[in-house]
């Protein structure tokens, strides 16, 4: 009879284990089905296959050409027969007339430019361009009255790589570009790297090779006699009007301050309302449930609504962002920390309170000590966090790095200002992100 | 006798000291810190904090006032910001999804003891540090460059950066994540895929939604700041109902409220299923 018993009790097990696993089954193929149906839909209504359809391919080409690269333009006015040797065409990075960089050479109003490959372009009197492009042939190109003609090697037909209008004439060798307009002839020569980057054209420094560099830093003749090679060097550094870097500099500590203020603002508002959050210590208990309510209305009212409305208040800048981080921030260290609150162990602060320790003291000897690795771990989590939550509010409030990135971004055309931005922002957080794991580790945990 | 000993008293007392000293020249710098932090802040913004302290309810009190005289609208223009806040919460949702996939798999290359390659531990960590440290705004700005406006440059911009944050949180758990069940599959000769999915996965899966769920609140957030500055969504709504100012502002105060209920029900909702799902074992909190 115990046998049968047995015997049933295992058929029903059996029965019941493989229906388990029949909705198991189910389960596993159901939740990748509704994903792939969830997905299907969102296709659909973001209308990504239009959006990639409308797609810039030659915006990525841009972007990743000036990412790595920076390119020096000679530039001939045909009207007024000016030539100009300046780099990324911008006034800052114009070379003197009489001293171009050592791959332009002007004799009267002939310009020879060496380019990668054995190419050359010489700009010729009267608006006449002659281009050797090896393993292709000599290439002419002239202005002829109001049209620009263009004139192949014998037995050539129009490569891809040449465009030809009666109005314009360019030629796109990828590491160097040449065209010709009514107005303008045109040779840009691309180099790696960001431009200027160091030291600008009217610095001593520039052109220098890094040995070269290191020698007159340590013990070459000064530069300038009024201070040291290398203080000559860093003035010049700080003081590039090219890249701005102690703008940059300042603009990213900004960031750093918007978000340590926030942070550190936030704690100390937070910790003596979590205690005043915390049933038990919360002298009333009504006092506690509104403190509650409190602390999850400033988290909800997400940062981007603080930070529309404070910037009402005190205008755009950093002290801005920087209450914006502490509003919401408040808010969810007081929940945090009210629970931290709620966990501890009451026999520290009874003993404490066994020797004649008042309230004030039995907060400070009995519960600070338990909550202290919990509040600084996280205070630090928050500050790597909020540097980077900094960034994107300074761009939303205008201050900090986000506002210099939002500007180099909207003006379509400084990627290298951006790419430089970004892996300064990078390089930011990561190492508040490692110094803050470091105390952590160091100091509360171990 | 060593209890008596007048040197340990001694030293113990100059310990005493010298924590003390230590602490109160630890808060000396905070506040120096802080003073002058404020002092700086305040003045390179634009207006003061002093000045404009008593102007901080000027704005609600503005919009509210405005809101409540044309209360009747307000029905219709929640029901106006509705398509936009389910643009966001699309946005917030498949770059969590997405990016928990994804973390999933990078987690899984950067965990000693799971990984395939485990010389490449290193490069996986560098990457997923990059992509938690790229701000999204970044990535969501030049996505806009190329891609045009919308939401998909904030979706994937929400993504890249989920890659990094869950992945590395998702590591974190399975690091703790006993070995012997890995072991036992091998010895019965699965192969890598299999040993992860049924030996690692079940043990982690609690933890890992439990961070996706957090990861899909933040999102949220995310999405509509996003969609401040181009990517779609309520954001959007929010920020050309601001531009228009007087006028538009019951819209505001509709996007405003519909902003802050949803993020409340979300943060409620997934409260509750993370302390269900992590029974017992507390999670770290926090922005991630």
């Amino acid at each position: 009879m115990s046998l049968s018993m047995t015997d049933i009790t295992v058929a029903t097990r059996h029965e019941d284990l493989a229906r388990s696993f029949a909705r198991r089954k189910w389960r596993a193929l159901a939740v990748p089905a509704i994903l792939l149906v969830y997905f299907a839909y969102v296709f659909a209504a973001f209308d990504i296959g239009g959006v990639i359809a409308q797609a810039k391919p030659d915006h990525a080409k841009v972007l990743l050409r000036d990412f790595w690269s920076y390119k020096t333009q000679v530039s001939h006015e045909n009207r007024t027969g000016q030539t100009v040797v300046a780099i990324e065409g911008e006034r800052r990075g114009t070379y003197p007339a009489d001293a171009p960089p050592d791959w332009v050479h002007r004799k009267g109003e002939t310009t020879a430019i060496d380019l990668p490959g054995g190419a050359s372009v010489t700009y010729l009197p009267g608006t006449v361009a002659r281009l050797e492009i090896p393993q292709f042939g000599p290439v002419t190109v002239a202005l002829d009255g109001r049209k620009v003609t263009l004139e192949l090697p014998q037995g050539k037909n129009l490569p891809d790589w040449i465009s030809a209008s009666r109005t314009r004439v360019s030629v796109d060798q990828g590491d160097w570009r040449f065209s010709m307009t009514r107005n303008r002839t045109e040779t840009f020569r691309y180099f790696p790297g960001w431009e200027l980057f160091f030291f600008t054209l009217d610095s001593p420094f520039h052109g220098k090779s890094v040995s070269q560099l290191v020698s007159l830093a340590l013990w070459g003749p000064r530069v300038d006699p009024a201070m040291p090679n290398i203080q000559a060097m860093a003035r010049d550094f700080w003081n590039n009007n090219m890249w701005h870097h102690s703008n940059v500099f300042w603009a990213m500590a900004e960031t750093v301050l918007m978000a340590f203020l926030g942070t550190m603002g936030a704690g100390l508002i937070a910790l003596p309302l979590a205690f005043l959050a915390a049933v038990n210590f919360t002298p009333l208990n009504a006092l506690r449930l509104a403190l509650r309510r409190v602390f999850d209305f400033l988290r909800g009212v997400d940062g981007l609504i603080w930070t529309v409305i404070l910037s009402r208040a005190f205008g755009p800048g950093p002290l801005t962002g920087s209450l914006a981080i502490l509003l919401t921030d408040t808010g969810t260290f007081g929940k945090m920390f009210s629970e931290a609150l709620e966990n501890i162990d009451g026999k520290q602060v009874e003993g404490i309170g066994s020797t004649g320790a008042n309230g004030i003291q039995r907060a400070r000897f009995g519960v600070i000590p338990q909550i202290a690795p919990v509040i600084l771990s996280q205070l630090l989590y928050y500050l790597e966090s909020n540097t980077r939550s900094a960034t994107v509010i300074g761009a939303l409030v205008g201050g900090g790095i986000g506002l210099l990135l939002t500007q180099a971004i909207i003006t379509q055309k400084d990627w290298e200002e951006v790419s430089y931005y970004v892996i300064l922002i990078v390089l930011t957080v990561m190492a508040m992100d490692s110094i803050s794991g470091w105390i952590r580790r160091r100091f509360i945990k171990g | 006798m060593s209890l008596t000993d007048p040197n340990l008293t001694e030293s113990y007392l100059a310990m005493t000291r010298r924590k003390r000293l230590y602490g109160g020249l630890i808060l000396v710098v905070f506040v120096a810190l802080m003073a002058s932090g404020f002092k700086v802040a305040d003045a390179r913004n634009a207006g003061g904090f002093f000045d404009g302290l008593h102007r901080i309810f000027d704005f609600p009190a503005e919009i509210f006032s405005e809101a409540f005289a044309k209360w009747q609208n307000l029905p219709s223009r929640f029901i106006d910001a509705v398509p936009a806040l389910i643009e966001t919460l699309n946005v917030a949702a498949v770059s969590t999804v997405v990016g928990g996939i994804g973390a999933m798999g990078l987690a899984v290359l950067s965990t000693r003891g799971l990984a395939p390659w485990p010389r490449l531990i290193p490069v996986f960590r560098r990457l997923m540090d990059v992509m938690r440290a790229l701000p999204e705004i970044v990535t969501a700005l030049v996505l806009i460059y190329l891609l045009g406006g919308g939401p998909v440059a904030g979706m994937a911009a929400i993504t890249l950066h989920c890659f990094g944050a869950l992945g590395k949180l998702f590591s974190e758990v399975a690091e703790n994540a006993d070995l012997k069940p890995v072991e036992g599959l091998q010895s019965v000769g699965a192969n890598w895929f299999q040993r992860i999915w049924l030996g690692v996965l079940p043990q982690v899966a609690p933890n890992w939604s439990s961070y996706a769920l957090l990861r899909f609140e933040i999102n949220i957030r995310a999405s509509a700041i996003l969609g401040f500055v181009g990517a779609g969504g309520i954001g959007y709504d929010l920020k050309t109902a601001l531009q228009w100012g007087q006028g538009r502002y019951d819209a505001v105060v509709a996007i405003f409220a519909l902003l802050f209920l949803t993020i409340v029900a979300v943060d409620t909702i997934s409260d509750k299923a993370r302390s269900r799902l992590v029974r017992g074992g507390k999670l770290k909190e926090g922005r991630l």
